[in-house]
């Protein structure tokens, strides 16, 4: 494998990372998930932590059209760096407030399940999903609504929240919060490990 | 071997009866009997029979004064009257007669040690008395001398599934996609829930156990009572819930956690599969330590003849 960063070619070569004979060192691809504020410049700011930092752009999945529950734009890139210049480049990212979703393995490290009782239906369901998505470090990945009894009656829904490694503390925090908020109860996951 | 012990049973249910009725299958004698209104004693062992049968077809056990049991030449105090919110009492003063009295007390009653955990030690220190408490805490299953003998500084939580009526309710509603009411009814009709069942379904029961517990891994560092819990029952779970944690391979338990730090007991989802997702009446605990990893106690929780085995096992620990 060549260590040479830059043209098309070399780009080739390195992909033999993705066939997982990557060390630690070789630059390797990653997925870059962002969301971004649908104005000018904002695609191009976001661009520039990556090549200062000595990232390859490898492409840019610009999801126009698909607005996320925050009203943002979503935004893949693909990327090739060494592990450590990847981590810098993330951390790059974060400092100039740009909103990573998702970055390589990270996200979606963990998985927190919950279930809410109450007035599901009518304390605005798209409200406290929209809002658990803006948590930083949750993202909601699957959503199941049980209401036997229609509106106004008690009913459930289990929310899977993918969570970044360590997040799921302040994911739970901003479920218990809205749930409080809105008079509704949290059966909570196991916290600590009990199985 | 320990030498036979004469005890003094104070509750004349099914704890404290089927105390009396075991009693000599271990080896010990029992001296003194009472329930609410009434008591035998006698110092050459009581007819254990006939009081338990006495106190089925008359209502009470015999025609002493309860108040000379207390005062009865026994060696250990065997506490099993209902638990009661707030002072701890009778409970809590009969502890501190037979302590006062250089006495042993074995508690089934969670009152003194949940609520007056401090009070409690402070009796015994200044005593020649021991006051022990297994049956307190998950019934026949021996959960405090675990920590015990693996040094509550070593055992870092406790978590647990302790409230068999709570836990028969939920594991029902989850296998038979019936509503809360149809299962308590059913639950009431089967003996296993109490006509009044407030103290279990909103998890005051569950909570004054890790209450013990938190005391017990706290080592008098720290005093934890009720009021330290965050309690939530299991009255706001509806059988939408429990279809929707079936659905993904998950169920519900009521589940209460006991760390130095503080006391959780409320519904927590639980893989299906998992050892906490104990049905019916079982109970079960698990205990993390640090060096024996995850140990998990399940067993009969609650009933009087289990109950009774962990008194007797106390009786036997003691010097």
């Amino acid at each position: 494998m060549t260590s040479t960063l830059g043209s098309d070619a070399d780009r080739e070569g390195s992909r033999a990372a993705e066939e997982g004979t990557g060390h630690d060192g070789a630059p390797q691809p990653h997925t870059i998930r962002l969301e971004l504020a649908d104005e000018p410049g904002e695609l191009l700011a976001a661009l520039e932590p990556i090549s200062e930092n000595g990232g390859n752009l490898l492409s840019i999945f610009h999801e126009r059209g698909n607005v996320t529950p925050r009203g943002r734009i979503p935004v893949e890139v693909d990327i090739e760096a060494t592990p450590d210049r990847f981590e810098t480049i993330v951390a790059a990212l974060r400092d100039a407030g740009v909103n990573v979703v998702q970055a390589g393995a990270e996200q979606y490290a963990e998985e927190l399940v919950v279930v809410l009782v109450g007035d599901i239906v009518d304390s605005d369901l798209s409200d406290t999903l929209q809002r658990v998505e803006a948590c930083p470090s949750a993202s909601v990945a699957d959503v199941s609504v049980n209401a036997p009894a229609g509106r106004g009656e008690s009913a459930s829904a289990r929310l899977r929240l993918a969570t970044r490694a360590g997040g799921g503390t302040e994911a739970l925090t901003t479920v218990r919060e809205l749930a409080a908020e809105k008079e509704l109860h949290v059966i909570e996951p196991l916290a600590g490990g009990g199985v | 071997m320990t030498a036979g012990k004469r005890l003094a049973v104070l509750g004349a249910g099914a704890v404290g009866g089927a105390v009396v009725d075991l009693a000599a299958a271990y080896g010990h004698t029992v001296v003194a009997f009472a329930d609410s209104a009434s008591a035998v004693v006698d110092a050459g062992g009581i007819d254990a029979d006939a009081a338990v049968d006495r106190k089925a077809a008359e209502g009470h056990v015999g025609d002493d004064d309860p108040e000379d049991v207390l005062h009865a030449d026994y060696d250990v105090l065997v506490e099993a009257t209902p638990t009661t919110l707030g002072d701890a009492e009778p409970g809590f003063s009969h502890l501190r007669t037979a302590l006062e009295r250089d006495r042993h007390v074995v508690l089934a009653n969670k009152g003194p040690v949940a609520e007056r955990y401090a009070d409690v030690r402070e009796l015994e220190h200044d005593s020649e008395g021991e006051v022990r408490f297994e049956a307190a805490v998950g019934g026949a299953i021996p959960i405090v001398s675990t920590v015990e003998d693996l040094g509550p500084s070593r055992v870092t939580a406790a978590r647990g599934v302790l409230n068999g009526t709570a836990n028969f309710i939920l594991s029902r509603m989850a296998a038979e996609g019936i509503d809360y009411e149809h299962v308590l009814a059913e639950a009431q009709d089967l003996g296993v829930a109490e006509a009044d069942p407030t103290f279990d379904v909103e998890g005051t029961d569950a909570a004054l156990k890790c209450v013990i517990l938190a005391n017990v891994l706290a080592a008098g560092d720290r005093e934890f009572t009720l009021s330290d819990a965050d309690v939530e029952g299991i009255t706001n779970v509806p059988g939408s819930a429990l279809e929707l944690a079936a659905e993904d391979g998950r169920t519900v338990r009521l589940v209460g956690e006991a760390t130095r730090e503080g006391i959780r007991v409320g519904p927590r989802l639980v893989p299906g599969n998992a050892a906490l997702a104990v049905t019916g009446t079982r109970n079960i605990v698990q205990l993390e330590t640090d060096y024996a990893g995850q140990l998990n106690l399940s067993g009969r929780g609650a009933g009087g003849e289990p109950t009774a085995s962990a008194v007797l096992g106390d009786v036997g620990r003691l010097g």
